[in-house]
């Protein structure tokens, strides 16, 4: 859709407003998986309800704004398998790498780190492959 | 206060990640997807959220931030065997089911069963990484 774009751009904005807060006033990188990964494996316990707090919100205002909208939808894979392999990959992938698509590719790209760059191409690399692989080959997605 | 800057950034990210339709998998997949119907929407969505970043960079030379001792270093600029391998074991995930962090808990809402299952998948790899990289290392001394 036309104004498809133009919504990426907005919805992008807000994503690099929300960056900008969070390193301006916090002092902190805002990194999903960092955020979230930290949490779960103990590594973050100082700040964590910080982490905890940057979770909350990116939880329920989605779903306040979700809801007034009447409702919204993500198209997820109905396959069992490929969502647990699929959530598997991302979380031992970012984890592994330090970072995700917010972590190296919004706030690492923007101080034109070469972690950040490297990282990006390597995983659309690798999601651009999955599709010719699972999707154009094996039509398993 | 930091807690409550904390909870605006993940407030201010979700509804990005909402408005930009980064939470529907199809516009990311089909971002990925060069070879099918192309959906040019992720390029701008990541330099919609770059430019704001960019300049939030630039305002932190010579700054401190308002709630802490100081902005975060750079990291060194090395490029680690995890961190390529972590990438392209993510971008495979990532293609998979076309969700990566920020996306699969904003969209925990409205996602259904499966989104549940995966942010639990996810966070089982998250949980697992700590041992794995350990064993990892261990078997193939980076270099």
């Amino acid at each position: 859709m036309q104004q498809d774009w133009i919504l990426g751009l907005i919805g992008g904005g807000l994503i690099g407003m929300a960056g900008a807060l969070f390193l301006l006033v916090n002092g902190r990188v805002m990194g999903a998986s960092g955020i979230i990964g930290g949490l779960v494996d103990g590594s973050g316990r100082s700040d964590w309800q910080e982490r905890a707090a940057l979770i909350a919100g990116l939880f329920i205002v989605p779903a306040i704004a979700a809801a007034a909208i009447g409702g919204s939808e993500t198209n997820l894979t109905g396959n069992w398998v490929v969502i647990i392999a699929a959530g598997l990959l991302v979380g031992i992938g970012t984890r592994l790498a330090n970072g995700c698509t917010s972590g190296h590719g919004v706030c690492g790209i923007s101080r034109l780190s070469l972690r950040g760059i490297v990282a990006t191409a390597f995983y659309i690399g690798a999601g651009g492959l999955t599709m010719v692989l699972f999707k154009h080959v094996l039509g398993v997605i | 206060m930091r807690v409550v800057v904390s909870f605006l950034t993940g407030s201010l990210f979700g509804l990005g990640l909402l408005i930009s339709g980064m939470t529907d998998t199809t516009k990311v997949q089909g971002w990925l997807d060069v070879f099918g119907d192309w959906d040019p929407t992720l390029a701008f969505v990541m330099g919609g959220a770059i430019i704001p970043m960019a300049i939030a960079w630039r305002f932190t030379i010579g700054r401190k931030p308002v709630l802490a001792a100081a902005f975060p270093t750079p990291p060194e600029p090395r490029i680690g065997r995890n961190l390529v391998i972590g990438s392209t074991l993510f971008g495979a995930g990532w293609g998979l089911a076309g969700l990566c962090p920020g996306p699969a808990i904003a969209s925990l809402s409205y996602g259904g069963a499966g989104g549940l299952v995966f942010v639990i998948a996810m966070l089982t790899g998250m949980v697992l990484t700590p041992g794995l990289r350990v064993r990892f290392d261990r078997a193939l001394p980076a270099t």
